[in-house]
Order: C-alpha cells, then structure tokens, then sequence
C-alpha cells in the first residue's frame, strides 16, 4: 500500500451527499480481475454522455462538459470534496480502486459510509471527516478560488484551507499507523498466528459444531 | 453492570486478540465468496506465496454474472464467462467448495448461505458484498467487506475490526394485513436515513420482528447496510432452531441439540443497553414505494411523491430535486399514478420461497398489464426454483404472461444481460434505487413482492387488496 504522510493538491468540489459506489465505479466495470485500469471509468455515468461498456476507449467518448472532473483545473485534482455519506452502497473496493487510479489521494467529507471508510484505508486513499460547516467553508473557497490548493497532513492531522485556515480531524491510531507506513495488513496478522490457532482450539473445544460441520 | 447485547455476545465469543486501543483480532466461521469481488484477492495470495488458512470455511458461487436465461448457452459477454471461469479456476485450484452455475444449488450467495445451513446462528459471516448482513437473521454476526479485507479472510482467517455502537430497532404491535418485511425495512430505513446507521450494528427487535418469518427477517436484516449498518441481526428464537434443523451443512443428531443449547442464549439480556434505541410501531407501517434515488426515498403507497419546495434543508432538497429529475416525476403525483415499464421479482433481498408466494398469490388467475414490457421472475437459487415449481408457482407466473428464470442476481445489478434501458422505470423487489443501478438511465421504485405483482398486473403501483377480483 502506498504511505500517506503529508499531501498538497487541486481540491474537486462534488456538491453532493450520498454518493454510493454505483456511481463512483458502474457496475458493468467490476467484470475486471485486476486491480488498475478503472481510473478512465470512474464516475462514468457522470463524466460521459455515452454509454460505457468495458473494453471502450474513453478518451474517444463524449465528455459530460458540466461534470467538475470533466473542468480544468479540477481534472488535475488529487483531493475530492463531497457532502455526507460518500460511498454509501455495495462494498466493491473497485471505486476506492478507481479514485486512486484517477490521481486522488485523499476524500473530504462531513461521514463516509463505513466500508468504503476501511477500504479506502487500504488503499492509502485517505478518508477525512471534517464538520459539516468545515466542510462547507471548503465549498465556498475551492469555488471561489478554482485550483486552489489544500494540504493534507495525516501527522499532524491537519486539513490547511486555501486560505490558511487550519482543520483537525482524527483517524484512529490503528489506521494511521498503518497508512503512515503503508504498512501490509497480512503480514502484520500472521505475526499472531499462535493466538489464531490457540483461537480455534478453544472454538473446537466450546462449539465443537462450528468446526465439524464446516466442511459440509 | 447491564447485561449483553446479542452483537456483545457474537463479538466476544470470536475475539482472538484485542489491542489497548480497541483493536481486535476478530475471528471468522463462514466466507461466502462470488466472482466480482475475489479475483484480485486471489490473485494478491498468490503472489504472495499464501494459502487460505482454513479453506474449509469458505463456500463460493457465481451469481452477479450469471443469465438468467438460455444458461446451456453459456455466458455469451466474454467478460462476465472470464470472471465466472476465474473463480472456477481459483477455488477449484485451492479445493474449496463450490457451486457451479450447473449445480441446483447454484444461487444468489445470500440466499444459499442459509439455505444449505453454511451460515448458523453464532457465527461470524462475512462475503465481499454488503448484502452480507442478510445472514445476521439467524443470528449471527454478518457484514460485508472488501476485497482487500477477502484477501486477509482469506490469508488469516481473521479480520481487524473495532466494535462499533449498538442500536436497537424495535418495531412493536401487529403489522396490518399486506405489510409485509420489505415494507417494514423501507419504512426503516425511511424513518432513520441512509446514513442512520453508519458505525452501528443494528438488532431488530420487537413483537412485529419476531412474528415475522426466518425468511421476513432476512429481507430485513439485508437492507440494514441501505441504512448505513455494516451488520444487521436477530436474537435467536425457535423459529431460528427449526430453519437450522436438517440444513445440509448444519450439525444433526447430538451435536444439533447441544448447539440449539447454545444458540438459545444468543439474545440481547433484558437489561442489556444499547447507544441508541429507535422505537416504531407496526400498525402505523403501510406498504412502501420508492421515489427517489436513495433508499430512504420511500412514500406510503397511499402517498404522494413529495415536494423538495417544502423541504426547510437546502442540501436535502436540492438532493430531492435532483432525484426527481432522475427518476422524471412530478412532486405531489400519488404514488398509485406511477406507471412501471417493467417488474422483477427476485434479488437477496426478496427471492425465496415465500416472496414468491407472496408474488404468486397476487398474480394467480390474472395477466400481466399491456404496459408492462417485462414482468420477470428470478429465484434465489436452483433450489427455491424447484420449490417453486413442485408448488406450480411457475405455472401462475407463466400464464399472467410473467418470464420465469433461472437464478442469479439479474437485474438487481444488472451486470448480466438483465437490465433497465435508459429512461425506462421498473416496479423491483431487490434493495438499492441508485442511479443507473439496474442499467444506464434505468429509474428504479423499491417494493415487496406482492406489490410488485400488483404493479404488474394493474399496469401502475396499486395495493393488491385493490385488484380488481381475479
């Protein structure tokens, strides 16, 4: 996983709450077995005015003019900003997986539906909750001052505004630990491989049922 | 010191190692795995040199991508048969149990689960698929996850997670005839918001809860992530023992009754507290619709399609305005005014043998409406199908003039070739209304079964008490 430390880039005002992964990443994409690629497809029901299929080349569709990544300069933007509960809906990985691909680093919203919140965390996509009223003060300078830019620091936790205004939020140490370092999940979990065993030991011992009958 | 939750319970009886600041080490029973969300976790254990830590825990199916029709044929879009051929290859490669598209046990993951007793009450059951919850009606503690968080499953048998709040929802009193548990959930999830039960597991509770079926509380316990729950679930009862008994893959003999013994205990302690507690009472539930594009979108059916110009939350209205663009309705329309293009009757949330019962009770004797293209009907699983066949059910649907298909998840996703075309609107029983989710441009209503069948029939959202006589 890539580290986040400290980020600075173009902040993409999405004005709008609840929005589900359908919509960050259509279904018709999650065919894919790989990981990369989904970045030309990510909001693709909102960035194209023609229909998508896998496999189409998107450089050659018609773009939606009046969708924000669709506007210079915030198709360079690496930080999304959006209203509450971004990435409510399925839990396919394949739009944090397309919002990294498309160059974000960071999602800033007032809450974020839970599994998107982890899988973004997985993926170094840092996930920020700041207050509604942050949130809308964000609004106001990125659309009055377009490419403005903001700092994200995941040390400090700190969000600085455009104009200096400076946000805290809070992630918890786990997460941060992880992300700061980019840290592999698995292989930190397998260091505890004797208590899982010595887990399902007792399970064998307590609930005999769960282990006999889960080979059907 | 207050009693336990049932969620306390579930969580402590699988908690392998806890660190001080809260994380845990959680162990999982079941991993229910389909084609969308695991080649990539596959893939990551392989270059990595890993093996699954208890491959006997897992149990994998295609169903996103599979048709629903002309199945002998085989998958005709060369990217779904890559997908369905790549989870063939890699769980068979790894001798896990699968079902394969030809086998009658073949079906949507949240409906064989319980079906084949894969998923008992007790465990810990997780799939890369937020519909996971589903399984939390027996009991059990069940949530969707990604498939970074497949891989670790896969890899470790366990997952991070830290505990997150409890809430009770408790519906009490009698529900009135024709409210059904899909109504109950969009009234839910209507009352509280999407968003109302992020970072919380929900326990449905209350006399309505538990007067519904094993099956009713599936449909509900589904839709617990459309109100922002990772986890939904219901305290075990007799019901729940008897659905367990004689499942395929549930314990027999001995063994069953001193699991029953346990599984008893796996209710909330009367003095139990929850973070929050949201009180409503069944008899103020009536059948619901969907207007919008987010499942707390919901009308009553003797409602009208609200009005954003009095919503006092600027951002809620302009969400609503939007909503009504998408989904081209006029505020203050009734509902019984809407007129659907087309009718599915199938997904995790309404697909078993009941909802089809329910569907065919109202379509028996009557046909399918002129303006209605396409009434189709998709079975959970090769399993419900055959039921439902043995019961003549197909034969109901068949002559109204409805399709009767094989079983998948179609057009609740539309990654087959079952799908909305753009501008056209369906009367459908499965569990999210997003935009363009059953097809590019496609405007989805949410409704139970019964009321689907009735839209189909009448040709316009209408309760079936009002059909004409058949």
């Amino acid at each position: 996983m890539q580290a986040f430390t400290v980020h600075r880039g173009i902040v993409a005002p999405l004005d709008r709450s609840n929005v589900d992964t359908d919509a960050i990443i259509p279904k018709q994409y999650l065919k894919s077995v790989k990981r990369t690629g989904f970045g030309p497809n990510a909001f693709d029901d909102w960035r194209y005015l023609d229909p998508g299929e896998p496999g189409m080349d998107s450089s050659q569709r018609r773009i939606n003019p009046d969708f924000v990544l669709n506007q210079a300069p915030f198709d360079q933007a690496s930080i999304l900003l959006a209203r509450k509960n971004f990435g409510c809906g399925s839990s396919r990985e394949h739009a944090v997986w397309a919002l990294t691909d498309f160059g974000f680093r960071a999602v800033i919203a007032p809450s974020f539906a839970d599994i998107f919140f982890s899988n973004s965390c997985k993926n170094g996509l840092l996930p920020v909750v700041l207050a509604e009223d942050e949130v809308q003060t964000l609004f106001e300078q990125v659309e009055a001052n377009p490419g403005a830019q903001v700092e994200m620091n995941l040390e400090e936790m700190t969000v600085t505004a455009p104009d200096g205004t400076v946000f805290r939020f809070t992630l918890d140490e786990d997460r941060r630990h992880r992300l700061l370092n980019g840290l592999d999940d698995i292989a930190l979990t397998l260091q505890y491989a004797d208590d899982i065993r010595a887990f399902e030991e007792r399970q064998r011992r307590e609930w005999p049922w769960m282990a006999e009958h889960s080979q059907g | 010191m207050a009693g336990k939750t049932l969620y306390d319970k579930l969580w402590e009886a699988h908690v392998v190692r806890e660190e001080p600041d809260g994380s845990t080490l959680l162990y999982i029973d079941r991993h229910l795995v389909h084609e969308v969300t695991s080649p990539q976790a596959f893939e990551g254990l392989r270059l990595a040199g890993r093996t699954p830590w208890r491959g006997d825990s897992v149990l994998a199916v295609p169903d996103h991508n599979v048709p629903t029709a002309d199945r002998d044929k085989g998958i005709a879009d060369p990217v779904s048969r890559t997908q369905v051929e790549t989870l063939e290859t890699n769980v068979t490669s790894l001798g896990l149990k699968f079902f394969p598209m030809a086998d009658v046990r073949q079906g949507i993951v949240h409906v064989i689960g319980p079906e084949q007793g894969a998923t008992l009450p007790g465990m810990t059951v997780v799939c890369g698929d937020s519909h996971t919850s589903t399984h939390g009606a027996l009991g059990a503690l069940a949530f969707g996850i990604g498939t970074s968080e497949v891989e670790h499953v896969l890899a470790t048998q366990c997952l991070w997670q830290k505990k997150t709040k409890a809430m009770q929802i408790r519906v009490e009193g009698e529900l009135r005839p024709g409210v059904t548990a899909k109504d109950v959930v969009l009234a839910i999830i209507g009352r509280i918001g999407t968003a109302g039960g992020t970072g919380y597991a929900i326990e449905f509770a209350g006399s309505a809860i538990r007067s519904l079926s094993i099956e009713g509380r599936m449909s509900i316990c589904n839709m617990s992530i459309e109100a922002g729950a990772r986890a939904g679930m219901v305290a075990v009862d007799e019901k729940t023992i008897e659905y367990v008994r004689n499942k395929p893959q549930a314990p027999s003999g001995e063994l069953f009754e001193q699991a029953a013994e346990y599984w008893r205990t796996l209710v909330s302690d009367p003095d139990a507290e929850f973070d929050a507690v949201v009180e409503m009472d069944a008899a103020e539930i009536a059948p619901q619709v969907s207007w919008g594009t987010s499942p707390e979108m919901v009308a009553p059916i003797t409602g009208r399609v609200p009005d954003p110009a009095a919503e006092s939350d600027p951002v809620r209205a302009e969400g609503m305005k939007r909503a009504l663009e998408y989904m081209d309705l006029q505020p203050n329309t009734p509902m019984t005014e809407i007129r659907p293009d087309k009718v599915f009757i199938g997904s995790c949330t309404n697909s078993r043998i009941e909802d089809l019962r329910a569907a065919a009770e109202v379509v028996k004797g009557r046909k399918k409406a002129d303006n209605i293209k396409l009434a189709m009907v998709v079975p959970g699983s090769g399993l419900v199908k055959q039921q439902a066949e043995q019961e003549g059910l197909d034969r109901i649907f068949l002559d109204a003039g409805f399709e009767w298909r094989e079983p998948g998840c179609s057009m609740c996703l539309a990654m087959n070739a079952d799908r909305l075309e753009p501008g056209e609107r369906c009367a459908s029983t499965s569990n999210r209304n997003f935009e363009g989710r059953q097809g590019q441009g496609g405007r989805t209503h949410l409704v139970s079964p019964a009321l689907a069948a009735a839209a189909a029939v009448a040709g316009h959202f209408v309760e079936p008490s009002a059909l004409k006589e058949a």
